[in-house]
């Protein structure tokens, strides 16, 4: 598909939506002074009632509203698709520049998250006393909206980390589900050879995918205190993915094919990409896209670099946020909890092929023991409840990331095309994003 | 060409009853040649094919349902035949979304580029026919202007808009569509040549008013210079993709171009949910008006292009 117009447009619109990044850093005060809510206020807003704008591209956020508006017949909430992810972002960006025409209350990636609340445009909602609702959730998820001791929003979902890999093509071909990174490339050097057609995954590079790996390998390439940040992408932990990951791009073991497209549909269906190592929310996703694998997919935990400690990282997911810019923030509060922690609405999002963040869900014997055909009556979740308990501690985005992954294409993206090496790449991805930041107003040290 | 035998546009109606031309006529001595090229031919087929092949794709896969779509061979047909199912489909998903987006791309159409081409209209008679102080500046400013291509102005429009508090409303899309340099330029050099100054003088002395030579005479004489610029100006905003991305968030003032899009974003992601048949069907759909209008008007389209071509 358009990948190319699609880098360009995405390209020029972050630099508006950059332009307007940190300007939101000095205007940010603006709104309702943080503080001045509690926890009655949110409930009194709910019985007083309203109207809500609510940004979301959950495909369950239809349903969700319409049982909101059952439960509170007084809220009126005005659901807008303003976009899915960066499109989101930059409508959004430009809205808070504007200074009017921002929801009340966004859908917001966890990657995204440190670059809205850091710049002073989300509501910190430990005014209404939300804090306390830390022990419902998992602790990755909840570590990626609670930002220098403020809570930016409440987590939806989670994308824990796993393996999942087409058991029909592995028995054919003799290969071993792998524990380690070294069986995983040798697996993927085993079936190229096989299969010349097949692949043992895809990555034409993605910076969510790769700050997700660097994140499982142990590496914290970026750190923020305040507005100094320092970047090091040569770290330890990044150094032995980017080892690792050589041998599948300097080999060109990875099949050529972008994410999400309809050849890499195609592609898992039939069996030419044998594996994905994403988050917990694949299942809704191969389900639905690629209907003709059912039966041949399976999950496993994903390979470790030394084979016994399972640790994985998050990979997707997001929550929802209440804007500083909302006129009615106590409301935006009430419904934003409501999404996100009650029952109702937390079925409702699973039934549409969500994966949970509330550990209550995440340890409920009916979420457990479900076993989708797709996956050969796998009980799937299991496994990914299992990752989600292994994520990873310590890590965090930059507060910039949303423009950052906008250009790893033009740095990290290079070494893929060419097959070189990725150090090279993330090397220059790292003098892009101090350079950048430094224009932004943040004191960013290159380590 | 026609212009060429025709160096006047005739008076009258010309989108009734105008007898249709033959391109080239075969009566002895007019000049044409007519020459077989093997080569030229080969490269016409060469891109007969290549302007064909993405309209084949469009028309095979939009039989195709979305599981048809990524199981069976790209360049034919697949199957099932679901081309009625997905058209269906596309009408309905979301609460028929498609065709309110088909909706405000017709209402940007016909008032932006309507409005442009009235406004290109007036504006370029004006300029060719009358001397005034400054005119020279003005053909500078156009022709520098056209030289900008308008996605260049689109951040710059858009941070003016806001600052308006126009963004996410129907006129920030109408309005930048409104003026189109091209099109007065073309008006322009078109009028040159196809008002005749002394019919505007005869118009004069009898007594008529400026406004009523305008839309009596020079409008008549305009008409495949009009056209034109209208044919432009229509397949620019129905075409229209950057300026909306950027200024609209509601998804209820969509054209289509960026709905579309937004349907194809869908499959990518954490919740992703491909509708890629959807997306192919909606994307047929939406050049079939564009195609009828093109095929409708096209004599105009020529004749315009060849306007300002051949002095007399």
């Amino acid at each position: 598909m358009h990948k190319r117009l699609r880098m360009v447009v995405g390209a020029a619109l972050t630099t508006i939506a950059v332009t307007a990044a940190l300007a939101g850093c000095s205007s940010g005060g603006s709104g309702s002074a943080s503080g001045s809510g509690n926890a009655s206020a949110v409930t009194a807003a709910l019985k007083k009632g309203g109207t809500l704008t609510y940004w979301s591209w959950t495909p369950s956020g239809a349903a969700q509203v319409a049982a909101f508006e059952k439960a509170y017949p007084n809220v009126k909430v005005k659901l807008v698709n303003a976009g899915t992810g960066n499109d989101e972002y930059t409508k959004l960006q430009n809205a808070i520049k504007a200074g009017s025409g921002a929801p009340d209350v966004a859908q917001i990636e966890y990657y995204a998250m440190p670059q809205f609340a850091l710049a002073g445009s989300l509501s910190d909602l430990s005014q209404y006393g939300f804090d306390s609702l830390k022990s419902k959730y998992t602790s990755g998820t909840w570590g990626s909206v609670d930002l220098d001791g403020k809570l930016y929003g409440l987590p939806q979902d989670s994308g824990p980390m796993a393996m999942f890999y087409n058991k029909t093509v592995f028995d054919k071909y003799g290969l071993t589900v792998p524990k380690t990174w070294d069986e995983y490339v040798a697996d993927a050097k085993t079936l190229h050879a096989a299969n010349p057609n097949a692949y043992l995954t895809s990555d034409t590079g993605d910076a969510g995918f790769t700050t997700s790996m660097i994140w499982q390998a142990g590496g914290t390439p970026f750190t923020t205190d305040g507005t100094k940040v320092t970047v090091n992408l040569q770290d330890a932990g990044t150094k032995k993915w980017a080892d690792t990951w050589n041998e599948l791009v300097e080999n060109k073991l990875l099949a050529p094919t972008p994410g999400f497209t309809d050849d890499w549909y195609k592609q898992l269906a039939n069996g030419d990409i044998a594996t994905q190592i994403t988050g917990a929310w694949f299942p809704g996703v191969i389900e639905s896209g690629a209907k003709a694998g059912s039966g041949d997919w399976r999950v496993a935990p994903i390979p470790t670099y030394d084979g016994t400690t399972a640790v994985t990282a998050e990979n997707g997911g997001g929550a929802q946020a209440v804007l500083k810019q909302s006129k009615n923030q106590a409301l935006a509060a009430g419904f934003v909890k409501w999404l996100n922690s009650s029952n109702d609405s937390v079925n409702t999002f699973l039934a549409s092929g969500g994966f949970p963040s509330t550990t209550a869900t995440l340890t409920s014997s009916s979420f457990l023991a479900t076993k989708p055909d797709y996956f050969g009556q796998q009980d799937i979740n299991t496994v990914l409840a299992g990752a989600s308990d292994s994520v990873k501690s310590g890590w965090s985005y930059l507060p910039f990331q949303v423009y950052a992954n906008s250009i790893y294409a033009d740095t990290v993206g290079q070494a893929y095309q060419n097959g070189s090496d990725l150090n090279a790449g993330l090397k220059a991805w790292q003098a892009a994003i101090v350079k950048y930041g430094n224009q932004q107003g943040f004191t960013v040290t290159s380590k | 060409m026609t212009t060429v035998t025709r160096p006047v546009a005739p008076v009258g109606d010309p989108a009734v009853g105008r007898p249709k031309r033959r391109r080239t006529p075969k009566d002895g001595g007019s000049g044409l040649r007519e020459k077989k090229s093997l080569p030229m031919t080969a490269i016409m087929i060469v891109f007969l094919v290549y302007s064909f092949a993405p309209l084949f794709y469009l028309i095979v896969n939009s039989t195709k349902s979305q599981d048809d779509l990524l199981s069976t061979f790209g360049l034919w047909f697949g199957s099932g035949f679901d081309l009625f199912a997905n058209v269906r489909d596309v009408f309905t998903y979301n609460g028929g979304i498609f065709l309110q987006w088909l909706g405000n791309t017709l209402l940007y159409v016909v008032v932006g580029a309507g409005g442009a081409t009235f406004l290109a209209t007036i504006a370029g008679y004006g300029l060719a026919k009358f001397r005034f102080i400054g005119r020279r500046l003005v053909f500078a400013v156009v022709l520098g202007s056209i030289a900008i291509p308008g996605t260049a102005l689109a951040v710059p429009t858009f941070l003016l808009f806001s600052k308006l508090g126009l963004t996410n409303t129907p006129w920030a899309i109408i309005l930048p569509s409104l003026v189109s340099p091209f099109g007065l330029y073309l008006v322009w050099t078109y009028a040159v040549d196809a008002i005749p100054s002394e019919l505007l003088e005869a118009a004069r002395m009898d007594g008529a008013s400026e406004i009523r030579i305008f839309f009596t005479i020079a409008v008549k004489l305009l008409t495949p210079g009009i056209v034109t610029v209208l044919l432009f100006s229509v397949v620019a905003v129905w075409n229209n993709y950057f300026l909306p991305l950027i200024m609209l968030s509601d998804p209820r003032w969509y054209p289509l171009t960026v709905g579309l899009n937004q349907w194809s974003q869908q499959a990518s992601g954490v919740a992703a949910h491909p509708i890629y048949n959807l997306v192919v069907t909606g994307s047929l759909l939406t050049i079939i008006p564009i195609v009828v209008v093109f095929l409708l008007l096209q004599r105009y389209w020529q004749s315009g292009l060849g306007a300002g071509g051949v002095k007399e």
